[in-house]
């Protein structure tokens, strides 16, 4: 019996990145198949690649045995293959059958298909224990239950295969039980399924077989009942991950920023940061590990004064932060931004073209964006005192090492790197206390991440006080003095950087908690 | 394909002459098929309008006031607020400069009395806008639809107003009475007799003096940096710190203050007296300039050039040429903001491939 | 006061026969928008079908002619804002502004080029729109309250009243009973959705963007052709941005939409017949504050004041596939 699905020697690039490298492995009919890996590691290019959002550089794709050519996701819709995506697309203020029926009506008049599709909806919810009601509106619905209607979507328009890109990402404990049940009773169905995870204990609870992909390439293939945890995360982070930066000797001073019970609830009343314990002293770089999406990018907009938490207790050298209590009647953290960097709290932002920069700007202009209230930099009239802003910048891009070294060049037309150099630069040089550092080499040219990392790394010695989100974990062994992992938003463990192993890493970062 | 990818010399020069010279070609293809000659129609208009110094006076005395109201449109703009209001706030705002005339005019000097009236417009056409300002930031509700809103009920507003409280009795017109002579903006042509008898007044340098005020805000302080932040990336300006609550309803109302100064020129430098809709669409071209002057004080100035040229040579054009009424020049003011505004990219991806060639 | 002193008859009449300029224009509204692009430009449309249908009606003696030219020049205008919007993903508003303000200085500057009569065109004396009489009309006609009920509330307008009722419950149907109507909705509340169950959400668009010239020119034709018998200068007086503002009142749903025109159709009615009128305590209101009354009530609602009103929720942004 053919498997359903085979990949052969799948590659796929974009520009100088390599998304997918020689990617071959099968998954049989009737299973349910994990596709396990970190941040960049190619899942998701390979699953848009057989859902046919893009095209393979080379290789084949054989469903059923036969070799298929899909151009859209359409013409994978009518190959069998159904796809959930983490962003739902669903209309909010229409019903799950309007939804279901959207591009399917089978007529112009929809009275006379609605009764039957409603009554189809009903016996597929039935077979599959789906919970849904067809006339419910989806923005009545918990978010659980829009992600049933989306697999519903699936059902109902045949799907064989059914790809789910990190769905419990968005699911309580209760409700990611619910999802297996369902998944359980579509595989009795013979139907095929691809799990897209970086959770090990789901993996190991509803997997029958197992693909871990790393860098672009397949690492492993096993069989669910034949692995554990340990293997699975060693070969999902495992590589040797070597340090050779230098740095000096780990005296980490007072504490500069204490963060008690932490807790963020979105409007839904969806927990996003749940109960975070943590210390940061000066002298000391913290890394925050961990697949993003666990909370890791509320955690710097509440630190940055972007965001205000749901409750919680934050010190700033000792003293709390404004707009932290929610009891002190702050409405919402319009201009809080400015209260924190006046404070001492430096920011790059992991999305440095939303956040951290005016693309239309020249670099000059941002080379003091956020601080432009600054007194420092006005001249005795009260305005932009210039004259000194280009000295500093042109210090700074020499200092750094942007390229072009261009000052009135808009920072749009720079690449990555520099913009982010430039990011990093102004920050530093408004001497913090504490940097939050977001990504810091997401987009960055390899010669120019060293360089950022060295950065960092002498702002440590000289007794700044860091906090580094990264997914990348090279990034976190290089300049990390503790780890500290999150999933699910919460912190599941820390380490030391002594204590640093790849397999305990990635048990952290599969959602497993240290105990 | 946005302006951030060009560079500068494209989208602040080429593009924009671009722009003006399509909505100028199409202007020109009507005035041939309404059977008249578009080159001898720029002649008359360009004769009139500039060449002629009584003429050129009219040009300079309109274009002060389109200054005031395209500044208007242009600071709102920057910070990313689309004000279509500039009309009604002019209109409030020539309604605060009468209250200051009809309180004052008998009492004050005219030292003490033009300030006043100038605070007047200004603190009104703020009013005027500050009310949809706030609903914006506060409410969610939308600054276009609500401006416009804003610009009927001025109208409806202002007629109750002249009709009920200020027409002087035995009077029909419906306007208010005469202000003092003390209430007169001084004529510039008592020092350019060449000038002859037109209403060009200290008005126009009043307005290249906000001209100055404003590019020197925008580009040298920081509260000009924060507002062109806002306009450009709500979410970097969040970042940045500014407060865009308070922002968006400081900027309304300073603009609102800048469409009430219009009628500063409107009416002290011209009627003496405050009639039923004496803004006759100022506000409108206001917008048009902030299009084409692409919000740079330059480019502001020479769009109410423009504008006033047009308005003044259109004049004398509709009186030459009866197929082409001044209503032709509406008809021009809506493709401007067609070609300006709307369709401002159209031309991006030619000059692109050129700029890539060259 | 008695039922006539009160002219509530008359203001109900009234109310009827203002009414369906702004339902017109509300309805043309509600597709374009409901699909996602914001139609700031019904004034611009309004006017010129309003000149075109009046000029060629004048022409050819034949209102329907006119109707039809109407029509023509409004789908042209509904393209060309089209192409703004969905292909040249420009600044949607100032796109409709641009084709108001042109449209006013174009219909006068052409009217003046045709007819030369200050901008106007000529009455149309018979070429006009028949009215709707209804069977036994003359039998009923002296029957108090009925007669006037069956001759001049129900029946006894232009056919163009009826076509604008007719139109609120077809609106609602093609919108929500038939598979164009769903797929254009998904293209007002989430084209990526739309677009990913296979609907191309630029043809959508243009296609509502067409209707919304079809129906918004009967907006114009009303006005020219039934309503005054000739074009004038600006003649719109702003229908349509009440007509955008019954949209927002109706929450951009038909039947609540057609009552916002209702509801503005009468205060226009009752402007005309309480000029003058002696009311008990308040005394006379000035017709000018009258007027402020649709205005008023629309900034409150937009304020949220009143229920909530939400725009469809992708509106004014040009759609970008996001892979």
């Amino acid at each position: 019996m053919h498997p359903a699905v085979e990949f052969r020697g799948i590659s796929k690039q974009f520009g100088a990145v390599k998304a997918n490298t020689d990617v071959s492995f099968s998954i049989a009919k009737g299973a349910i198949h994990g596709l396990v890996g970190e941040n960049g590691a190619g899942k998701s290019t390979l699953m848009s690649i057989l859902y046919g959002y893009y095209r393979a550089d080379s290789g084949d794709i054989l469903l059923d045995g036969q070799v298929q050519s899909i151009h859209s996701s359409h013409q994978a819709i009518a190959l069998g293959i159904g796809m959930v995506h983490q962003h739902f697309m669903l209309v909010e203020n229409m019903t799950v059958l309007d939804n279901v029926m959207l591009g399917a009506e089978g007529g112009f008049k929809l009275a006379g298909q609605r009764a039957g599709v409603e009554a189809k909806l009903r016996e597929i919810c039935a077979r599959y224990r789906l919970d849904v009601d067809p006339l419910a509106t989806i923005a009545d619905l918990s978010v659980g239950a829009q992600q049933r209607v989306e697999i519903l979507k699936q059902i109902y328009r045949s799907a064989n295969i059914l790809i789910l890109d990190e769905p419990t990402a968005v699911l309580t404990a209760q409700e990611t039980a619910s999802l297996f049940e369902i998944l359980r009773l579509f595989k009795e169905q013979g139907k095929t399924i691809i799990l897209i995870t970086h959770k090990l204990q789901e993996i190991m609870d509803i997997t029958d077989t197992v693909t871990v992909m790393r860098g672009g390439k397949v690492v492993g293939a096993v069989q669910t009942a034949q692995t554990s945890k340990e293997e699975l995360a060693n070969m999902m982070v495992g590589r040797p991950i070597e340090n050779n930066l230098p740095r000096a000797a780990y005296n980490p001073g007072q504490p500069v920023l204490e963060v008690r019970d932490l807790e963020l609830r979105d409007d839904n009343g969806v927990t996003l940061l749940n109960k975070l314990n943590f210390t940061l002293r000066a002298g000391e770089i913290v890394a925050i590990a961990g697949v993003s999406g666990n909370g890791q990018s509320e955690l710097m907009e509440i630190l940055s004064g972007m965001r205000l938490p749901t409750s919680g207790d934050l010190k700033f050298e000792g003293k709390p932060l404004p707009g932290s209590d929610p009891d002190r009647g702050r409405g919402d953290a319009d201009g809080l931004p400015r209260t924190f960097r006046e404070l001492g709290i430096g920011h790059v932002p992991e999305d440095r073209l939303r956040d951290g920069v005016i693309k239309g700007f020249s670099v000059m202009h941002n080379t003091f964006f956020g601080h432009q209230d600054d007194k420092a930099l006005k001249n005795r009239w009260g305005l932009i005192d210039f004259k000194g802003i280009a000295e500093r910048c042109a210090g700074l891009l020499q200092t750094f090492d942007v390229r072009p070294a261009n000052p009135d060049l808009r920072i749009g037309l720079l690449s990555g790197g520099n913009q982010q150099k430039v990011v990093i630069a102004r920050e530093v040089l408004a001497n913090p206390k504490l940097m939050l550092v977001g990504q810091p080499t997401r987009g960055v040219d390899i010669g120019t991440i060293e360089a950022i990392h060295r950065q960092l790394l002498a702002l440590r010695d000289a007794g700044m006080a860091i906090l580094l989100v990264s997914v990348e974990l090279e990034e976190v062994r290089a300049l990390a003095d503790r780890i500290l992992v999150m999933c699910g938003g919460g912190i599941t463990g820390e380490l030391k950087i002594d204590e640093f192993d790849t397999t305990r890493i990635g048990l952290l970062m599969g959602g497993m908690h240290k105990s | 394909m946005t302006t951030n990818d060009m560079p500068r010399w494209a989208t602040g020069f080429v593009l924009p002459v671009l722009n003006l010279l399509s909505a100028l070609l199409v202007a020109a293809l009507v005035i041939h098929m309404l059977g008249e000659d578009p080159v001898d129609s720029l002649r008359i208009l360009v004769g009139s309008a500039i060449l002629n110094p009584e003429g050129l006076s009219y040009t300079l005395f309109y274009a002060s006031t389109f200054v005031f109201t395209g500044l208007a449109v242009s600071l709102a703009m920057q910070a990313g607020l689309f004000n279509i209001g500039a009309e009604g706030q002019m209109y409030f705002g020539g309604l605060g400069l009468t209250l200051a005339m009809l309180a004052f005019d008998a009492s004050l000097p005219w030292w003490l009395l033009i300030p006043a009236g100038i605070l007047g417009a200004a603190l009104f056409g703020a009013l005027w806008a500050f009310l949809p300002g706030y609903l914006q930031a506060k409410r969610g509700s939308h600054i276009v639809v609500t401006t416009i809103m804003f610009n009927f009920i001025a109208a409806s507003l202002m007629n109750f107003i002249i009709v009920k409280y200020l027409i002087p009795p035995g009077e029909q017109n419906t306007a208010s009475r005469v202000f003092s002579a003390a209430a007169e903006m001084p004529r510039l042509n008592a020092w350019f007799p060449v000038l002859g008898e037109t209403p060009l007044n200290i008005g126009f340098f009043f307005a290249i003096l906000a001209l100055v005020v404003y590019g020197v805000v925008m580009t040298r302080s920081a509260w000009g940096y924060k507002v062109r932040a806002l306009g450009l990336n709500q979410h970097a300006a969040h970042y940045a710190g500014v407060k865009i609550s308070a922002m968006i309803i400081i900027v309304m109302a300073l603009s609102g203050a800048l469409a009430g100064l219009g009628a500063v020129n409107s009416i002290m430098g011209s009627t003496h007296y405050l009639s039923l809709n004496f803004v006759g669409g100022a506000g409108f071209i206001g917008i048009a300039i902030a299009l084409m002057g692409r919000q740079h004080p330059v480019g502001i100035l020479l769009s109410s050039v423009l504008f006033g040229a047009l308005i003044q040579g259109g004049f004398d054009l509709s009186l030459e040429k009866p197929n082409i009424p001044t209503e032709t020049f509406i008809f021009i003011q809506g493709l401007i903001i067609l070609f300006c505004g709307a369709m401002e990219n159209l031309y991006a991806p030619v000059i692109v491939k050129l700029a890539k060639k060259g | 006061m008695t039922f006539e002193d009160l002219h509530l008859g008359s203001i109900i009449v009234s109310t009827v026969r203002n009414a369906p300029v702004l339902i017109f224009a509300a309805m043309a509204g509600l597709f374009a928008e409901r699909s996602g692009v914001i139609d700031i430009g019904l004034e611009g449309k309004i006017l010129a079908s309003a000149f075109v249908s009046a000029a060629v009606a004048f022409a050819t003696q034949n209102p329907w002619y006119g109707v039809a030219a109407g029509v023509a020049v409004s789908v042209v205008l509904a393209t060309l804002q089209g192409y703004v919007a969905i292909t040249q993903k420009g600044n949607q508003l100032v796109g409709g502004i641009a084709i108001n303000i042109a449209m006013s200085g174009l219909t006068f500057v052409v009217a003046q080029f045709f007819f030369q009569q200050g901008g106007r065109t000529p009455d149309l004396g018979e070429a006009r729109l028949f009215d709707v009489v209804l069977p036994g009309s003359s039998l009923v006609a002296d029957i108090p309250f009925l007669g006037w009920f069956y001759t001049k509330l129900i029946g006894g307008h232009s056919v163009l009243v009826y076509l604008a009722f007719a139109l609120v419950p077809l609106v609602h149907w093609v919108l929500y009973h038939t598979s164009f109507g769903l797929r254009l909705r998904a293209c007002g509340e989430n084209p990526h959705a739309a677009d990913a169950a296979g609907v191309s959400v630029e043809w959508t668009r243009y296609r509502a963007m067409i209707i919304a010239g079809v129906l918004c020119s009967f907006s114009g034709a009303y006005l020219a052709i039934v309503q005054s018998g000739f074009f004038l200068r600006d003649m719109s007086a702003g229908a349509g941005y009440l007509a955008l503002t019954a949209m927002v009142f109706g929450n951009w749903r038909p039947v609540y939409t057609f009552l916002g025109c209702l509801m503005f159709g009468f205060f226009g009615a009752v402007q005309i017949q309480l000029e003058g009128v002696d009311l008990p305590v308040i005394g006379r209101i000035p017709g000018a504050l009258i007027q402020m009354v649709p205005y008023v009530v629309t900034v409150v609602v937009l304020a949220g004041l009143m229920a909530k009103s939400v725009a469809p929720k992708a509106i004014g942004v040009p759609f970008v596939k996001s892979r």
